[in-house]
């Protein structure tokens, strides 16, 4: 996995609550057997018109934020369905951190597995970075995981908060599957109590 | 310390707690489908690991299959053929009990995990699909996961968690006629919103929730991700243990009597405290309605279109007109003249044998109004038997539904079934987002009784008035 830990980049407004992960990638683009290849299809409903051809009005098509790495937007963010087809999407767009008031857990939780760093802030904080994040070419902000601090384009600075251990494996970049692996150990000791407890469980 | 239903099973999963507050949780179950697996199964082979428990695994095709009468030779898109058959191939390399579509048991992975008795009180189960907070109602920890933890579990029977926050939403009182689960679960995203259940687990309580049947409470904790809840519980009594018995996957004899034994101590402690409690009269739900783009905008059937002039909240305003236009909603209207396209009964919200027998009663010698498109899509392969051997298929058929064979069908338009631009849909699913039924459809969420009621009269109905 990519190692996130310090990001100097544009930040995209997306005013919107309750964006769904039908919206960040609608079902049509989910028969993929690959986790690449997504970026163009991200936001698809409200970023082309029907002829394929790009909505001006939508942020992402906009000069200023096409090389958007941020988004900042509204409450709930990537509610509804699981699929990881979403940060997937997202990243493969470009887009590496997401800042909201809140997001649904299944997408919060898929983020870190994919690099992309999902930050909580109280609505008044995301209303001061909404308003950085308008600032087109200027809207630069940067996101510091080892510091846990946002900096915006004045100078500014807010502190986030995050999970110690989702922390760790972004800022190292680390294949979970492997942590757990190597508590191998534990998980048998736990299996073979749960054999003699539930043995209705196991089938050999 | 008294303890919570979720209390329990949290703590009876726990491997490992981390120093940093996490917990390293065991899985007992995973049941896979094509669109969130590949991956999974690709992560697997490229770092060279094998399954950690195959036998902890169920494999079944459900959201791309072709759910026409010609299943069989019907052309796929070429890109669901490929996922189903990356499944199919995936299935075999790795050893993985797989139900192939033409198996009798192929249905939505949410209806053949408890069909099949692989679903069980006590357990933790996990699917890469949301909608696995159904297996909740069995009084099992279940939730929907990511590509990359589907992958994690393979490998390691684990998965790294943080404990989420008890919520009780407690329903007492006794049901009014024609109002169902689907109603309930309704009524209740409507009082606490979309995201009125992040990051908690909601058990649902009280004598109308007891009252309910196995299909009735699999509805309900169904929607629980439409409230922001990752799992739903209902406790496991006997309707559960009565339900679970004789099934092909359930143990059998003297195991299954050591299983109730342990399942019984499971209901949540006297006195167990949670972190937020909702209290609904089950008198006060009448047959509910969603108007919008989010399962959140609902209204009883009886209510009226509203006006985002009504919303003091600017955010809400906006997403309230962009929902009208997208509606094609006039603020004011009657929702019972709303007139329909097309209707749905289906998915694995409502696609069970009692939401099928629901349908039956309301249309039975009666027709479908001429202009109406109206489908019946059985959840699974065996409930699709069952209806036909009680003669419910006969019953729809004549009364002008098409009779279809098991799948996600049109709840998620991944496969052929899907609404065109602007048509108006009665649905028993559970999305209503903008493009969830087809590019452009409009989806109204409701029960299997309301949807059949609007198929004979050609808009949104009072089920009661019929
Ligand atoms: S029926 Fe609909 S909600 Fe249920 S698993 Fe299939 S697509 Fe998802």
């Amino acid at each position: 996995m990519d190692k996130f830990i310090r990001l100097r980049a544009i930040a995209a407004p997306l005013p919107m609550a309750n964006i769904d992960t039908d919206m960040i990638i609608s079902q049509n683009h989910l028969k993929t057997i690959k986790r690449t290849g997504l970026g163009v299809h991200a936001f698809a409903n409200i970023r082309y018109h029907d002829d394929g051809s790009e909505r001006e009005d939508f942020v992402l098509n906009k000069p200023a934020y096409r090389k958007a790495e941020i988004l900042v937007t509204g409450e709930n963010f990537g509610c509804g369905s699981s699929r990881e087809h979403a940060p997937w999407a997202l990243k493969d767009f470009g887009i590496k951190c997401v800042i909201a008031p809140s997001f649904a857990d299944i997408f919060y939780g898929n983020c870190f597995k994919n690099g992309i760093l999902p930050i909580k802030l109280p609505q008044d904080v995301i209303d001061l970075l909404m308003d950085d994040a308008s600032r087109g070419a200027n809207a630069i902000i940067t996101v510091d995981l080892e510091l846990q601090e946002i900096t915006g384009p004045d100078g500014g600075i807010v502190s986030f908060e995050v999970d110690p251990y989702r922390r760790q494996c972004l800022l190292n970049g680390l294949d979970d599957i492997g942590l757990t692996l190597q508590k191998k150990d534990l998980i048998a000791t736990y299996e073979a109590k749960k054999r003699l407890s539930q043995p209705w469980l196991f089938k050999d | 310390m008294p303890k919570t239903l979720y209390d329990k099973l949290w703590q009876s999963h726990i491997v490992e707690q981390q120093d940093d507050g996490n917990c390293l949780i065991y899985i007992d179950r995973q049941i896979i489908h094509e669109v969130t697996s590949p991956q999974a199964f690709e992560g697997l082979r490229v770092a060279g690991r094998p399954l950690a428990d195959k036998h902890a695994m169920l494999a079944v095709p459900d959201h791309n299959v072709p759910t026409g009468a010609d299943r069989a030779t019907a052309v796929n898109a070429e890109d669901s053929q490929i996922q189903l058959d990356t499944l199919a191939s995936n299935c075999q390399e790795f050893d993985v009990e797989y139900i192939p579509m033409l198996d009798a048991r192929q249905g939505i992975v949410h209806i053949v995990g408890p069909e099949q008795g692989f679903t069980q009180p006590g357990m933790t189960i996990v699917c890469g699909d949301s909608h696995t907070s159904t297996h909740g109602a069995f009084g099992a920890l279940a939730f929907g996961i990511g590509t990359s933890e589907v992958e994690h579990v393979m490998a390691t029977q684990t998965l790294v968690l943080s404990r989420l926050k008890n919520m009780r939403v407690d329903v007492d009182g006794d049901l009014g006629i024609g109002v169902t689960a689907k109603d309930i679960a309704l009524a209740i995203i409507g009082k606490i919103g979309t995201a009125g259940g992040t990051g908690h687990v909601i058990e649902f309580t009280g004598s109308a929730i007891r009252g309910l049947s196995m299909e009735g409470r699999m509805t309900l904790c169904n929607m629980s991700i439409e409230a922001g809840a990752r799992c739903g519980l209902v406790a496991p009594d006997q309707v559960t243990f009565d339900y679970v018995m004789g099934r092909p996957k359930s143990p059998k004899g003297a195991a299954f009597e050591q299983a109730v034994a342990y399942w019984k101590t499971l209901p949540t402690d006297e006195g167990a405290v949670y972190d937020k409690e909702i209290f609904l009269n089950a008198e006060d739900i009448a047959p509910q309605i969603t108007w919008g783009t989010s399962p959140e905008h609902v209204l009883p059937i009886t209510g009226i279109v509203p006006s985002p002039d009504d919303e003091p909240d600017a955010d809400r305003k906006i997403a309230m007109q962009r929902a009208l236009d997208y509606m094609g909603l006039i603020p004011g209207t009657k929702l019972q003249d709303v007139t329909i396209d097309r209707v749905f009964i289906g998915s694995c919200t409502n696609g069970r044998i009692e939401d099928i027998r629901a349908v039956a009663e309301v249309v039975k010698g009666k027709k479908v109004s001429s202009n109406i498109s109206a489908w019946a899509v059985p959840g699974s392969g065996l409930v699709k038997l069952q209806a036909e051997d009680e003669g419910l298929d006969q019953i729809l058929i004549e009364a002008g539904f098409e009779w279809r064979e098991p799948g996600c069908s049109m709840c998620l338009a991944m496969n052929a079934d899907k609404l065109g631009p602007r048509e108006r849909c009665a649905s028993t699913s559970n999305r209503n987002f903008e493009g969830r039924q087809g590019p452009k459809g409009r989806t109204h969420l409701m029960s299997p009784a309301m949807a059949a009621a609007a198929a004979l009269t050609g808009h949104l109905t009072d089920i009661r008035e019929l």
